[in-house]
């Protein structure tokens, strides 16, 4: 047929067209995903050597020696700025995302196959250059993954603030085009390629997800890239856009007049938005999981759909809640704490809705379901500990200390990574032919969620009791000391749940090649991706054009011969 | 599978909860007037948020049992949803969320929308990588000048600050170490840092901020109890971050005039 | 606990890959189909063209991030310890206008010129299929070197920033003059790099006409490259009016 025709010619030949520099979006996402599944085991690495370090500061460890408090620093600042980057904004919006929006609307590619693959290497460049900062002189930076000025501005400010701080930051520019332009295709092919009866409300919400994670990022990245040209200008052209004038190390230094302020407000304009990107795509998968394993439509679609517009469309307003304590107008922060507490309304829409999904189902807990239902648990947990921190009056407790650091965490660190196993766990038959071992699955699911649990949970104790955040070690502080039964508690956690994530990668790898055969649709979900071949031929539906004439989630409709009506199926089956 | 869940998920809910309820650690005693309306509102969102954790977890246990797919379950309930549902708990969550954050902003008004009343002891802290030091300005109520180009931290004290000793406003002003203060009494903090971002931050008082370089912020609060105070520093300064230690030593009225009378002395 | 049920092969059948199906391609968006073969060039033009507005979209937020922070730090004062007060320090600079004035001229002429090229592939594709009919002959005729004109014209315009930029520096305004100075080559810079980007791509256009690739691929570049460079006209008069006025 023409249409897919003239958006894609033949199948590619030969190993580089078809592996290396792939067009198809199903290879780019697999790219991202793996590309991802590196970053986290190179960032729960150094998580694990921070963990270690808070227990034993003076311990020498393999491979790397003893911990300096400098090279902790430097760990710490890796860890967030790869698991932010390369983990949480890759796999679900650039590995999910790529491979499943075109095949759940109907299309037979993205937009611009060449920008996709561009985007995918283009990531992939970012992440040797923040893999090198390692190895150069001074190693790698130790600012943190937010880079506050002056100490991001300045050379001298510590080590690891020469060439490793500028390789940082022309690592995350280069993620910053890297991921406009993935959002560029996601949007266009949104709102371009859907196939007929793919109304936007008939769309999966995952699509919907991925599809406003691209607006917040359209919107939000440009804004990372001009605050870090503006450093880079400052640490290496001698401007003065963040820094004042100061000493340090007993030098004048050449700048004067800057704002510290005025990265705080560009970054935060740009990393709260990104937090949403995080978690969006977790939701949706979330939500289709959910749907798919109780038997159920999803509760309230629309409330759904406004649900994740409204926290992507409130995410540009909040900004200033990561300030609170920085010298910010008190008027100023009133205004962000409000608006910062509105944002929890659809947040809360949407957990009512998951439950209102399961209630009076029947519920199939294959491990996709498991992790979904992880999800709502972590969600609620990570997501009460924000009220908290929207008050500038209790931040004035709570700011810096692990109190946060746990909140962050049971969202991005447990909640979203769920997400993102629930996705793997579910789309894994369609991606790979093959089925995961649900033995495994289990083990892996039962392990995670209580260890993570059992790693993120004390932190808000450790918070609420002072313990300050970004310290190496809490030997010179009288009150730290008394509060390190805590630390070794999550340290010893942490050892249980990173090694249980050997479990997910063994049956990774080993059901990618060995794994029972999958069907087409072994789930019995009824989007469009479930339509088509396990593995989707090159063009996604084999030379058809689907038709939808059906909502994304009929489940246990009534006078169906399956009790399910897939998203294609005839308009003459009953239901919407 | 579903039973177990519910187990699993109930008792992380009530473990999690025993350590909060049981204030096994906990937010250390207030020693500052602010840290009853503080620790008010602490208590009031904790005890909201807390019941909204329970009603969720419990809720999600519960589901995930009593709805497992069975031999005999029935059909599934065919429903998109139910859209006064939606309307009653929208509204609902919205008046807690925001009716609990306006409560809040009130004592976030009282303690940051004014500066410090008249009469209140004046102090200028400083930080930098890695000490805080303090300054009072002494009998004459003003803080003399300082420059950069007169800082030599590894001096210490007056010139850690750089403390322009031309000044005669200078003349009487002290630095110090340590954070002195008389009990009941407001503190005027003027903050400042040297180099890069550092954070005041006393647990106990009830205070924290940002002493940002390029900036003068001031802020207040008044301690209500004698005793000695950890001062730990909460913003990322660099390699000495973890220990950027000081203390703060609230002392009765008459304790503070002979201690300050004391370090004025020594300057002669 | 459950285990997992393949779907039977009487699911297979009603899993709707035989349903919903062979049906002409019709897109969601409603193709008009105006393309003589059938062939999807009315829709990818549209995908293309939202595909440049997204684009414009982003570059919209990276200047839009860059006025704010000029904004602030133009009004952001800072402490000065030895008079234990706050000053501002914006500075003051002496910007080449007429350079700059000419240079806008250039930008604004080569914006002409590529409506044109725009306007001329559009004439010519309205006029393939006639063109195509065996017999027919509209005569070679001379067309006129709209793309060169506007890639020289592109080209006139960084060179004249770049004399821009030295005049700059002959007065004695460089990068890290003062905050104003700074502004202005960072504003100017981010500018003339994504209008390169521009000129690449209208040199890419040019190269498809030298690789006889479709009229209809060569018209989308061209249309899409348009919209493009007339934004960053547009753009030009922006930055140049904020660093004019707003200073």
């Amino acid at each position: 047929m023409a249409t897919t025709a003239t958006l894609h010619s033949h199948a590619p030949q030969g190993f580089i067209r078809k592996y290396i520099f792939s067009l198809d979006h199903k290879v780019i996402g697999l790219q991202y995903f793996f590309l991802a599944l590196t970053a986290v085991w190179v960032g729960m690495f150094l998580s694990l050597l921070m963990r270690i370090h808070l227990v034993w500061p003076t311990a020498s460890l393999p491979l790397v020696g003893e911990i300096r408090p400098e090279m902790y620093l430097s760990l710490l600042t890796m860890h967030g700025t790869i698991m932010v980057f390369f983990v949480l904004t890759t796999a679900p919006q650039g590995g999910f995302g790529n491979y499943f929006l075109p095949i759940q609307i109907g299309a037979p590619d993205m937009a611009f196959p060449v920008l996709n693959m561009l985007s995918f290497w283009t990531t992939f460049v970012g992440f040797v250059l923040i893999l090198a900062a390692f190895f150069v002189s001074g190693g790698a930076p130790l600012h943190g993954w937010t880079g506050y000025p002056p100490l991001s501005a300045v050379q001298s400010a510590g080590p690891g603030e020469g060439l490793g701080a500028d390789l940082w930051i022309a690592s995350i520019a280069i993620f910053c085009i890297a991921s406009l332009m993935g959002a560029l295709n996601f949007i266009t092919t949104t709102l371009d390629l859907r196939a007929k009866g793919m109304t936007l409300m008939r769309m999966p919400l995952t699509v919907w997800s991925w599809f406003i994670t691209a607006i917040l990022g359209l919107l939000a990245f440009g804004v990372l890239l001009s605050a870090g040209i503006l450093l880079l200008m400052d640490r290496n052209l001698g401007t003065s856009f963040y820094v004042p004038l100061i000493v340090v190390n007993g030098q004048i230094l050449g700048h004067k007049g800057g704002s510290p302020l005025l990265w705080q407000h560009l970054f935060w304009f740009f990393g709260h938005p990104e937090v949403y990107i995080a978690i969006l795509p977790g939701m949706g998968v979330t939500s289709q999981v959910l749907s798919t394993f109780s038997r159920k439509p999803i509760f309230g679609y629309k409330a759904m759909v406004y649900a994740m517009l409204s926290i992507g469309f409130l995410g540009f307003m909040v900004w200033g809640h990561h300030m609170f304590m920085s010298g910010m107008s008190p008027y100023s922060a009133f205004a962000f704490s409000l608006l910062t507490m509105c944002i929890g309304v659809p947040s809360a829409i949407k957990t009512f809705n998951w439950l209102g999904t399961m209630w009076k189902g029947r519920i199939r807990f294959y491990t996709p379901m498991l992790f979904a239902i992880g999800f709502v648990s972590l969600f609620v947990s990570g997501g009460l500990s924000g009220p908290f921190l929207a008050q500038p009056v209790l931040d004035i407790q709570l700011h810096d200390t692990y109190f946060v650091v746990g909140h962050f965490h049971l969202i991005m660190g447990v909640a979203a990574i769920f997400g993102i196993f629930a996705a793997t766990y579910y789309w894994f038959p369609k991606m790979f032919g093959r089925m995961m071992n649900e033995g495994l699955g289990k083990a892996h699911f039962w392990l995670t969620f209580i260890g993570t649990y059992a790693i993120f949970m004390p932190m808000h104790y450790l918070g609420m009791a002072g313990g300050t955040r970004r310290y190496s070690q809490y030997t010179e502080v009288a009150y730290l000391q008394k509060l390190m039964p805590i630390h070794s508690f999550m340290t010893y956690a942490a050892i249980i749940t990173i090694a249980s994530q050997f479990i997910f990668v063994i049956n990774l790898f080993w059901s990618m090649f060995k794994g029972p055969k999958a069907s087409d649709n072994p789930w019995e979900s009824t989007t469009l991706e479930w339509t088509t071949a396990t593995p989707p031929p090159h063009d996604n539906f084999g030379g058809r054009t689907p038709v939808v004439n059906h909502g994304p989630y009929e489940y246990g409709v009534p006078g169906t011969a399956k009790g399910f009506i897939m998203q294609n199926d005839p308009a003459s089956t009953p239901a919407h | 599978m579903g039973f177990a869940l519910l187990v699993i998920i109930w008792l992380i809910t009530f473990g999690s909860a025993y350590f909060f309820i049981a204030k096994t650690w906990w937010l250390p005693v207030g020693a500052a007037a602010a840290a009853h309306w503080i620790d008010g509102q602490f208590a009031l969102t904790y005890v909201l948020m807390g019941i909204v954790f329970f009603a969720a977890q419990l809720s999600l246990g519960y589901i995930v049992c009593k709805y497992r797919e069975r031999p005999s379950s029935g059909p599934v309930e065919y429903s998109h949803g139910n859209t006064t549902l939606e309307v009653v708990w929208t509204i609902l969550t919205a008046v807690l969320f925001v009716g609990l954050n306006l409560m809040g902003s009130s004592v976030w008004a009282s303690q940051r929308f004014d500066p410090a009343q008249p009469g209140a002891v004046p102090v200028e802290v400083t930080g930098m990588q890695f000490a805080w030091y303090f300054r009072y300005p002494g009998p004459d109520g003003k803080y003399g000048a300082t420059s950069v180009k007169l800082m030599d931290p590894s001096a210490g004290g007056e010139a850690a600050v750089g403390l322009d000793t031309s000044d005669p406003a200078a003349k009487d002003d002290v630095v110090t170490g340590t954070m002195f203060l008389p009990v009941n009494r407001e503190v005027d903090l003027s903050m400042r840092s040297v180099d890069v971002i550092h954070s005041f931050f006393v647990p106990s008082l009830r205070f924290k901020q940002d002493a940002v370089p390029g900036l003068n912020i001031h802020m207040h609060f008044t301690p209500n109890q004698i005793g000695d105070y950890e001062i730990a520093c909460a913003e990322l300064c660099g390699l000495g971050h973890y220990k950027m230690h000081g203390m703060v030593k609230v002392v009765s009225q008459e304790d503070f005039d002979k201690w300050l009378a004391a370090r004025e002395a020594e300057k002669q | 606990m459950a285990t997992f049920i393949p779907s039977s092969p009487v699911a297979h059948e009603q899993l709707g890959r035989g349903g919903g199906v062979t049906e002409p391609p019709v897109r969601g968006g409603g193709d008009d189909g105006q393309g003589d073969d059938g062939s999807d060039y009315v829709g990818r033009l549209r995908r293309a063209r939202l595909g440049v507005a997204v684009a414009i979209a982003a570059v919209v937020m990276i200047f839009v991030s860059l006025t704010s922070a000029y904004i602030v730090r133009q009004g952001l004062p800072t402490f000065d310890s030895p008079s234990s007060s706050y000053v501002r320090d914006w500075g003051e600079v002496s910007l080449p206008l007429a350079l700059f004035m000419v240079n806008t001229a250039v930008l604004l002429i080569s914006s002409l010129t590529m409506e044109g090229a725009r306007r001329s592939i559009t004439r010519q594709s309205a006029l393939a299929p006639v063109r195509s009919i065996p017999g027919v002959s509209l005569g070679e005729e001379w067309r006129f070197p709209w793309l060169g004109l506007t890639v020289v014209l592109g080209i006139g315009f960084l060179a004249g920033q770049c004399l821009a930029w030295s005049e700059l520096r002959r007065r004695g305004f460089f990068i890290p003059t003062n905050p104003n100075s700074s502004f202005v080559y960072l504003f100017t810079g981010v500018h003339a790099i994504h209008l390169a980007g521009g000129v690449v791509a209208l040199l890419w256009a040019g190269l498809t006409s030298l690789l006889h690739k479709p009229l209809e691929s060569r018209r989308i570049v061209i249309d899409v490259t348009a919209w493009y460079w007339h934004f960053m006209a547009l753009l030009w008069i922006y930055v140049f009016a904020l660093l004019q006025f707003a200073r």
